[in-house]
């Protein structure tokens, strides 16, 4: 072999965040000195003070843009990065700060500060690629070790990362959990929600709450439906559930938006049920009740 | 084999006893998390004695029996791909040396499996698997060692679900007509209850000799019959197979296909519990310091966009076509492709379809439409 190649240069950058994605990265016990001896750790202010002027060949972007100073600081980090990849629910989807897309900014200062014209913030929290130009987006809330690992050695290797864009379902079949929605009628977000965090809730009998955003090709419409007419679940309270972490993902948002009050929700959710599921058509043109009203 | 013995259902132990004695590993149903799964048994006071389910497009519900009834459920969640096609199985992992790459296959010798109430849909399911994996010029030698190493003991049907079992009309139970080493049928009346045992194999000859039997009696032999009579007589539901390929193959435009889309997740669940669903990826997974490199194979999902990914974009993106796929695949090109139907008549897909998404429906609604256009021509 020719001689030792340059170790990459890694950076790590926090905006606005719960500092949980990072933490996933030191949580990685196991691999964090393979991680510093593969590369040189230029600037990662959460695990050590010495930093390294750039340019960075791979930047971890954790955390969403709120506010002016943070949309210049994210585009400088992309003019010094070769590899920019977006970690975790705040910098790819704007996080649960992204709240604040659906409500009045200004009132929220009012109301929490003394002197609202000293805060200088964006109307809307939103992902790193909303301003920059992003490689790969790592989803989840915080975002999966075995994700972000792979991500560093398909990098290290030139291959491209394993981020699979497809339903939570398939990880519970997988590991034989058994349904938690068909076998005690909970309320599940994971037919809608991206794999990545092993199943852990469905695991432990709960439903899915969507930390890792939507997946790859959400039918939000049939699957609240479907919470609506057979599980239970209250109209109103289909609004909240796609309100979270994801907020701003436009799967999510689109869905929020669809149940945004108790009668929007209740209309959208009664019309969907009788175009989708209560009218099909039966061998005579005619329509018949859904299968399983048989009991 | 007509020849029928009878165990009391108090030896069942001993069954269990004597399969373990001859080296097996038994798997089976239990109860778990709400479900009749299927799982490594420990002993006969795993299986689900007294344990009943209610199922339903969608709906799973255990139900407690007053009785001690062993084998009074419904096929559940899972199947026996779980053992003989492993959702996740690496192959072999090359390491990186001084003297230059190694390869390393897994060398932990596999258990001997004995799959415990396997119901006569499994075991056509395990019939397809065989000549999907098996049959053609490649085999495929993981689900090759595992299955000819498993011992099986079927049971007849004498509990089904109403609403979502259709066995009878794909002609695949519910009495086990072959692939076992024994079967059982429960005969559970007042005052009585024993197994009749109908033996398939020499090795399920020498199992039964070590375990307490007695030759059947002609009212156990009737009463056995019964069991299974009563459930295809009994059995509603039904997959009109006659024609159906060519019904479907005349419909791929058919406008079905957009409806069941609107209710269809794409979130893969009724491929994950069909029995026969055996499509897989192989993935290479490096490790940070280039030294070593695993190839695994996994479960694979033809309702993931990856799925059909080539040149730049996934072939299948919509739902309409993702489920056309499937549905056609299973009831109509399986048929061409390995010379028998893809569906078993489980009813797995339907009752784990989070939305209730009915096979037999769907495919019903493409036929009529079929014939209403030959009526109308």
């Amino acid at each position: 072999m020719a001689g030792r190649r340059r170790k990459p240069k890694l950076a790590v950058w926090k905006f606005a965040s719960c500092d949980g994605c990072q933490l996933t990265l030191l949580d990685c016990e196991d691999e964090l000195l393979a991680i510093a001896g593969e590369f040189e750790i230029a600037y990662f202010l959460e695990a050590s003070r010495a930093v390294v002027a750039g340019p960075y060949d791979l930047s971890l972007v954790e955390g969403s843009i709120t506010t002016p100073e943070e949309v210049e600081r994210i585009r400088e980090i992309r003019r010094q990065s070769r590899v920019l990849v977006a970690m975790g629910a705040c910098a790819t989807a704007g996080g649960i700060q992204a709240l604040r897309n659906f409500a009045d900014i200004g009132e929220f200062k009012r109301a929490v500060y003394a002197t609202p014209e000293y805060v200088r913030t964006l109307e809307h929290s939103l992902p790193a690629s909303a301003y920059v130009p992003v490689d790969f987006e790592l989803p989840g809330c915080p975002p999966s070790r075995v994700q972000v690992l792979d991500l560093l050695d398909a990098f290290l290797h030139g291959r491209r990362p394993r981020i699979p864009g497809h339903s939570l379902c398939i990880d519970c079949k997988r590991q034989g959990i058994v349904c938690v929605m068909v076998a005690e009628g909970i309320p599940c977000l994971g037919p809608v929600t991206r794999t990545g965090c092993g199943a852990l809730c469905p695991r432990y009998r709960r439903g899915c709450y969507g930390c890792f955003g939507p997946m790859e090709t959400p039918n939000t419409e049939s699957l609240s439906a479907w919470f609506t007419h057979r599980s239970g679940l209250a109209p109103e309270r289909l609004m909240p559930l796609y309100r979270s972490f994801n907020a701003a993902a436009s799967a999510f948002q689109e869905a929020s938006a669809r149940y945004a009050t108790p009668d929007q929700a209740r209309q959208a959710t009664e019309t969907f049920w009788a175009r989708a599921f209560a009218k099909r058509e039966n061998p005579d043109g005619g329509e018949q009740a859904p299968a399983d009203d048989q009991g | 084999m007509s020849e029928l013995s009878v165990l009391d259902s108090r030896d069942l132990p001993e069954l269990f006893a004597a399969l373990q004695r001859h080296g097996f590993r038994v798997v089976g149903p239990t109860v778990r998390d709400g479900a009749i799964v299927y799982d490594e048994l420990v002993s006969a006071a795993d299986l689900p004695v007294g344990w009943s389910d209610e199922q339903e497009a969608a709906h799973y519900r255990l139900k407690r029996r007053d009785d001690d009834a062993v084998f009074a459920y419904a096929v559940g969640p899972h199947s026996w791909k779980r053992f003989l096609h492993p959702s996740s199985l690496t192959l072999w992992r090359a390491r990186r040396t001084a003297a230059g790459v190694t390869i390393e296959t897994p060398a932990e010798e596999l258990p001997r499996l004995a799959l415990f109430g396997v119901r006569s849909c499994d075991l056509h399911a395990i019939a397809v698997l065989d000549r999907v994996l098996l049959g053609g010029p490649f085999v495929d030698p993981y689900y090759a060692e595992r299955r000819s190493r498993a011992f099986i003991v079927a049971v007849n049907c004498g509990h089904f679900s109403p609403s979502t079992c259709f066995c009878v009309s794909m002609g695949t139970g519910p009495k086990a007509t072959f692939g076992f080493d024994l079967a059982l049928t429960e005969v559970f009346e007042p005052g009585r209850h024993v197994f009749v045992v109908e033996v398939g194999t020499d090795e399920g000859a020498e199992v039964l000799r070590q375990v307490p039997h007695r030759a059947a009696e002609p009212w156990e032999r009737a009463a056995a019959d019964r069991v299974v009579e009563t459930t295809a007589a009994r059995m509603g539901r039904r997959l009109e197979t006659a024609g159906l390929k060519e019904a479907l193959y005349a419909n791929l435009e058919h406008p079905r296909w957009d409806d069941v889309a609107q209710r269809c997740l794409t979130c893969g669940n009724c491929t994950m519990v069909c029995p026969t669903c055996f499509c897989f990826t192989v993935e290479d997974r490096t490790d940070l310091t280039g030294t070593v490199t695993e190839r695994v194979r996994r479960l694979d999902v033809c309702f993931t966009t990856e799925f059909t990914y080539t040149a730049g974009k996934p072939l299948r993106q919509s739902a309409r076509s993702r489920y056309r796929q499937w549905l056609t695949h299973k009831l109509g090109s399986w048929l061409d492709q390995f010379g028998v139907s893809g569906c078993v008549g489980c009813g797995r897909c339907i009752t784990w379809c989070p939305v209730g998404i009915d096979i037999t429906e769907e495919a019903a609604a493409i036929r009529s439409a079929s014939e209403l256009g030959e009526r109308t021509r």
